[in-house]
């Protein structure tokens, strides 16, 4: 029989504590689609993501009602699409449009994988690609694109750097009657992993099997709740309870994982314990920051709690399960965090800080929205910056801004639903033009030679 | 196969009849109860065989919190091994 103290936990964490599995993401290779024309590989690609993916989202509900933990988000990521439209790069979008009929058909949530590799040079058909990235986005809904800029092995590509300042604005301008919501779809990696479950920056690496599942776990929570009944411990016993927490909820995720996987007739990855915020109080990072010991996220200090924080949160998911992946660590993404939004719009956060906190935990500058007027090129230096950073430290690095059409400093974009609300951040006004405009790659830093 | 059924709430009289019997009536065997009251708010935690209750366990599941909702109780079915996943190293 089971101690009664770990059955209400356990339905105390899913009750009042959000705890949940946010994502299960099928990842699918596409790379058997490739066709002479655009139009029959988009059928074939509409083909064989309906086929595998068709029992996801019972799956899920199924699982969800057998276990007692809800299953947020079903997804699907697939092959990068530049890889399958090399010989007719400009009719990309014919794929893409026909991945989002997929992801309608199926009733999922997302689909990621409209991506390109371009860290050590751009190809002239990924150049192409990358031009249709834009408009895709436009006129897609679910769809999501992700493209990677560097990598600690290759250094960063610079061209694509600059390309991609472009993207990002041009994505905003067409979809400026959503407050630029094409953006909220579009991640600048550094690093970027193949075995990733959170969108949007899912992709389904190549060096992947057939068929993966991949189960993203979140529960900030959880996390917070827990350290609530420490409020005197000292911070080596605060990491000691993040780690068991996270322990815990890892796995849960490794438990649905390997069943939905076998119901579903693919592998099962990996295990993505990521602390994802949502705008929900009560499922905040910030709030874990704070419960810590700081007066509101942002200040001196925040650094510091949310290195021991993704730490923490790595060594429990380590211990927990054989097969620990995708990012793995705190997000802090900030109008999905109710503890972000409210300190951006108190001024307690800035992007500088935002920057000094992504050198420590597991992604990057995530949904923050800038001034409609910010240049390309300072957009391209924000993910130079970026990607610097996880060139340097091995770690990877994401951007995801918003630069909103018309919108100034203090005024508000509001996506809606998981994606939030979050006020316009200001931007440094100097300009890194030039720097943008010399291009070329900047070198693989010494460290990376291990060979 | 087995199932851990959770029944919390405000203590009154008949609870455990009522769950017992339901569980009864799907063809569920139970195989160990463990009860507690904590002032007014009454805990009860049972391991129930399910190999014969003929329907999906996430039916059964649902069933259970809408009798639950019923008598005033919360009422979670959940299959034994998440309980064993999270809480065994």
């Amino acid at each position: 029989m089971f101690n009664k103290f770990d059955v209400l936990e356990t339905i105390n964490m899913v009750e009042k504590e959000h705890l949940d599995i946010r994502t299960i993401t099928m990842g699918i290779s596409l790379l058997s689609c490739v066709r002479a024309t655009a139009k029959e590989t988009a059928d074939a690609v509409y083909d064989i993501v309906c086929k595998k993916a068709e029992k996801i989202v019972k799956t899920a509900a199924d699982l969800s009602g057998e276990y007692g933990i809800p299953i947020v988000n079903k997804r699907v990521s697939v092959t990068p699409v530049s890889l399958l439209t090399a010989s007719f790069p400009e009719d990309s979008p014919l794929v893409g449009k026909a991945l989002d009929r997929a992801a309608h058909t199926l009733g999922i949530d997302f689909l990621g994988g409209y991506s390109a590799l371009v860290h050590k040079g751009t190809a002239d058909y990924e150049e192409k690609f990358l031009r249709t990235i834009p408009e895709t986005l436009a006129t897609t809904e679910r769809l999501c694109s992700s493209v990677n800029v560097g990598s600690s092995k290759s250094g960063i590509n610079r061209d694509a750097v600059r390309q991609m300042g472009e993207i990002v604005k041009e994505t905003a301008r067409l979809t400026a009657q959503s407050d630029g919501l094409g953006c909220a779809k579009l991640v600048v990696f550094c690093n970027a992993v193949e075995d990733n479950p959170f969108m949007a920056g899912a992709f389904h690496g190549v060096g992947e099997a057939d068929t993966v599942i991949n189960v993203g776990v979140s529960g900030p929570g959880v996390v917070e709740h827990a350290l609530k009944a420490i409020p005197e411990a000292d911070l080596t016993e605060v990491a000691e309870t993040i780690k068991r927490t996270a322990f815990k909820t890892t796995r849960a995720g490794q438990l649905i994982a390997k069943e939905a996987a076998k119901r579903l007739g693919a592998r099962f990855g990996i295990v993505d314990l990521s602390l994802a915020p949502t705008p929900a109080r009560g499922d905040s990072v910030a709030a874990i920051l704070e419960e810590v010991g700081l007066e509101s996220v942002g200040t001196h200090g925040t650094t510091a709690i949310l290195a021991m924080l993704n730490d923490a949160v790595k060594k429990g998911g380590v211990m927990a399960s054989s097969r620990v992946g995708g990012l793995s660590g705190a997000f802090i993404p900030v109008s999905e965090d109710i503890g972000m939004i409210e300190a951006a719009e108190a001024g307690k956060i800035t992007l500088d800080k935002l920057e000094a906190m992504t050198c420590v935990c597991s992604v990057g500058l995530d949904m923050i929205a800038l001034p409609g007027s910010v240049s390309a090129s300072t957009i391209s230096a924000m993910i130079a910056d970026e990607a610097a950073i996880g060139m340097v430290n091995n770690k990877t690095t994401a951007v995801r801004v918003i630069p909103a059409p018309g919108k100034k400093v203090g005024e508000w974009v509001n996506f809606g639903g998981l994606l939030g609300r979050a006020p316009v951040l200001p931007v440094h006004e100097s300009s890194a033009e030039k720097f943008i405009s010399r291009g070329g790659l900047i070198p693989a830093p010494i460290h990376s030679f291990k060979n | 196969m087995h199932a851990v059924v959770t029944v919390t709430g405000k203590d009154k009289k008949g609870i455990i009849a009522e769950v017992s019997r339901f569980l009864a009536e799907k063809n569920a065997n139970i195989e160990d109860i463990s009860q507690t009251i904590l002032g007014e708010y009454f805990a009860m935690i049972m391991l129930v065989d399910i190999s014969g209750i003929g329907e999906e366990l996430s039916v059964l599941a649902k069933e259970c919190a809408e009798m639950g909702k019923k008598i005033g109780m919360a009422i979670h079915v959940q299959h034994e091994d998440i309980f064993n996943a999270m809480h065994n190293i």
